[in-house]
């Protein structure tokens, strides 16, 4: 569905990504792990068209996207749910579902849509008419997951969704992510929490540095990687 | 001594330039850009005022008035077309600087086009009339302004809350990144942005150049430096900053006018900025602030 070839990106004069080449299937969960600062990010923000590669190839669904608008990226089917969830504070809670769901103009299946989300987030509900500024942190990340469901896509892009979340609400996140997953929805998740994460994602690629260090399965990663050792910075 | 003739005046006044104000800074919400070319479609519409009315002696006012609104709003999106979409990746610094390019090319337009000299424009026979009104005798133009302000406020707020581009439009204003991350074009905001912006300049436009009943090229800086002020009293964050910013501004000039003895009503412009000063030394921000997204534990 989704193929990097050798990207590579630069913020000025500073080497982001160093050839990074991954896939991702139709309706698979893959993870991006690493330390802060590996590229994780900024590889979900070149396949959302946030950033240029200098080098390299992003193809979507057999076709090139790399270089292309967000906002046509967006509409290709590709939904980002950016690090620190980027909820449009002025909006509503309806208002930032309306806006999910810009790209598909029948209002029918927006209001069904709408209801299809309230039973998955009933948060959402009780908060339906307040300003998205005015929600909590685990509030605004199942709005920003929400939003992101409105458009249908194809490919569903989490950056952190976990960060800065109590742990209650952290349970429900990976929940969710799961169940998504069983939906069939195909998920690129980036994520800190990496024991959580392995234990519910098909696959997984250890980003260091702005390369890719091992990919494989769950069970691959932990046999080959000592897992703490990457995060206390051992490697 | 507050009469209602002075209170009409005040908050027709107070009209034009939250109006102005409002121009200007929904372009400034989305691109943090102070667009200096804004004067200059008030120019526009003004000759456009001018060459129809000259043209044509059996086109009623209002259609030619109204065709100097959509000129304005047209060359609006025209130059953001043209001129501001190229440097737009660039830098904040490439667009202000394109932005004086343009007020200085338009002016010089006009200089060269048409003339230096002043230009009449037509105006209907009750822009000079009054109705009496509690004993005073109140210009209609006055209370005209005060209704379009009322209307165009009224409109513009319903496009923002209930269509999707006006729901687009205030997000991009929030977070323009993600906004364009929802599929939204950024072209098709930044186009509706000026397009309105050049509205609202345009409707000025037909009340500005009503006070001199003529067009010069340089009409454009005096309602440009109103709209900043105004803005920049009000708060530049959001669009209720810069209306009530405008009306503070049209406030304050009327008092003046009103208070000050006779002596130093040429100075009125500099206790106008002093007044401007003190409000930005208590609250720097302007009056009305955005809003803070604060988020609640939990």
């Amino acid at each position: 569905m989704l193929e990097l070839k050798s990207l590579h990106v630069r913020y000025g004069a500073i080497k982001a990504l160093r050839g990074i080449s991954l896939e991702i299937k139709e309706g698979e969960l893959v993870a991006l792990i690493g330390v802060n600062g590996a590229g994780k990010s900024t590889t979900l923000a070149t396949i959302a068209g946030v950033l240029r590669p200098v080098e390299g190839t992003v193809t979507f669904l057999g076709e090139s996207i790399a270089g292309k608008t967000p906002e046509a990226i967006a509409r290709k089917g590709i939904s980002l749910v950016p690090e620190g969830r980027a909820i449009l504070a002025s909006l509503t809670v309806e208002e930032n579902l309306r806006l999910g769901a810009f790209i598909r103009r029948n209002h029918q299946e927006y209001l069904m849509d709408v209801e299809e989300n309230i039973a998955l987030f009933p948060i959402l509900k009780e908060r339906f008419h307040q300003l998205g500024g005015t929600l909590s942190g685990g509030e605004q990340q199942q709005l920003a997951i929400a939003r992101a469901l409105m458009s249908h896509p194809k490919l569903l892009m989490l950056d952190e969704p976990s960060l800065g979340l109590a742990p209650i609400i952290v349970d429900q996140i990976f929940d969710l992510i799961k169940a998504l997953h069983n939906r069939g929805v195909t998920i690129l998740l980036v994520e800190q929490n990496v024991d959580r994460t392995l234990e519910i994602v098909d696959r997984a690629y250890l980003l260091n540095t702005g390369t890719i260090q091992t990919s494989g399965s769950a069970n691959q990663i932990r046999s080959q990687v000592d897992i703490e050792a990457v995060y206390l910075g051992d490697q | 001594m507050l009469t209602i003739d002075f209170l009409i005046n005040t908050l027709s006044l107070g009209s034009l330039y939250a109006m102005l104000a409002l121009g200007l800074v929904i372009v400034y919400g989305i691109l943090k850009l102070v667009n200096f070319a804004y004067g200059e479609l008030l120019m526009i519409a003004g000759y456009t005022l001018y060459i129809l009315g000259g043209l044509s002696t059996t086109l009623p006012w209002f259609v030619i008035a109204i065709l100097a609104v959509l000129v304005a709003a047209a060359i609006s999106y025209l130059t953001e077309m043209i001129a501001f979409r190229p440097v737009r990746e660039k830098s904040l610094t490439a667009m202000l600087i394109t932005s004086f390019a343009v007020s200085t090319l338009l002016q010089n337009a006009a200089l060269l086009i048409i003339s230096p000299r002043a230009r009449a424009v037509p105006l209907p026979d009750f822009f000079s009339q009054s109705v009496a009104l509690a004993g005073s005798n109140i210009p209609i133009r006055n209370i005209l302004s005060i209704v379009t302000a009322v209307v165009l406020f009224g409109a513009l707020s319903l496009l923002l809350k209930y269509t999707v581009l006006g729901i687009a439009l205030r997000a991009a204003a929030d977070d323009f990144r993600m906004t364009r991350l929802l599929g939204v074009p950024a072209n098709l905001v930044i186009s509706t942005a000026f397009i309105i912006s050049g509205f609202f300049a345009g409707v000025v436009a037909i009340f500005w150049t009503a006070r001199t009943a003529s067009v010069t090229p340089t009409i454009g800086a005096a309602p440009l430096l109103v709209a900043f002020v105004a803005c920049v009293i009000g708060g530049m964050s959001n669009l209720l900053g810069a209306v009530v910013g405008g009306y503070l501004y049209g406030i304050i000039y009327s008092l003046l006018s009103l208070w000050l003895p006779q002596y130093l009503l040429d100075y009125r412009e500099a206790f106008m900025f002093l007044i401007v000063i003190l409000i930005l030394l208590f609250r720097p921000s302007g009056l009305i602030r955005g809003n803070a997204s604060s988020e609640r534990v939990g």
